[in-house]
């Protein structure tokens, strides 16, 4: 297909790091409710099954975090390491981006031919 | 509702909702500390909300309702105080049952979990933006 060639692999890393930055998000929204066991997505699995056309591709790449140390309550949101891997995500996010824009401007410029 | 995906902007919105009925117990309980009333039925009893996960199953992603406040904590203590004109006739008054000291680590623990979210809310809106931007 012609998009998959266009812009490589980061329109599916694109599409991971969206999911990935909501399943954080729903960690650090949960992170008082009592029972709440964090999720986390493994960004390579789910990359590589997006780009072997699987359809549950990012769902299967969703595990649950195993914490450093257990709550009495029973929730397992350590607030420390979702707000780092929250901020790494959104940098990843943006390089992705700047990737995609970099592209984008490469073909923008052979189409005008300057 | 529940017919189109949830966004990571419900997710924070919700969860900032639920963190603000917390909020308000807090401020509740803490107002109505050092109260006394004529009976232990009557004297205030310490409000808690009730957390519960909400989970979409179209996006993938969890927010948190508020399910119901209940009130939590422990009994209303007796205090001998005949002077006090609400005491009952045998001359005794029931004290509010409100840990203060508790009551204030959840209000920091409460505005700790809201800052939380409202930053979620603007690194996903500033790269939603920069999404949008993208090609030009």
């Amino acid at each position: 297909m012609a998009g998959d060639s266009l812009f490589g692999v980061h329109g599916a890393a694109l599409q991971v790091r969206s999911q990935r930055m909501g399943v954080l998000a729903s960690n650090i929204a949960n992170s008082s409710t009592p029972g709440f066991k964090a999720r986390d997505i493994d960004f390579q699995a789910a990359l590589q099954s997006l780009e072997g056309g699987s359809a549950t591709g990012i769902g299967a790449a969703t595990k649950y975090r195993v914490p450093t140390q257990t709550s009495m309550d029973g929730n397992t949101v350590e607030l420390n390491a979702e707000q780092t891997a929250f901020a790494e995500n959104a940098v990843q996010y943006q390089t992705t981006l700047s990737f995609l824009n970099g592209r984008i401007g490469q073909i923008t410029r052979a189409l005008k031919g300057e | 509702m529940m017919s189109t995906p949830m966004t990571i902007f419900q997710v924070a919105g919700r969860a900032m909702s639920a963190q603000l009925v917390r909020m308000n117990t807090t401020a509740s309980n803490l107002a109505n500390a050092g109260n006394s009333a004529g009976s232990a039925e009557a004297a205030y009893k310490t409000m808690k909300p009730v957390f519960r996960t909400s989970f979409d199953q179209a996006s993938g992603m969890a927010t948190v309702d508020v399910e119901r406040v209940v009130t939590a904590g422990e009994a209303p203590t007796k205090r001998y105080d005949p002077a006090n004109p609400m005491a009952d006739k045998d001359g005794n008054v029931f004290d509010a049952a409100v840990d203060e000291s508790r009551e204030l680590v959840d209000m920091m623990e409460t505005a700790r979990g809201y800052q939380n979210n409202v930053e979620v809310m603007q690194t996903a809106k500033s790269l939603i933006i920069d999404t949008l931007k993208l090609g030009r």
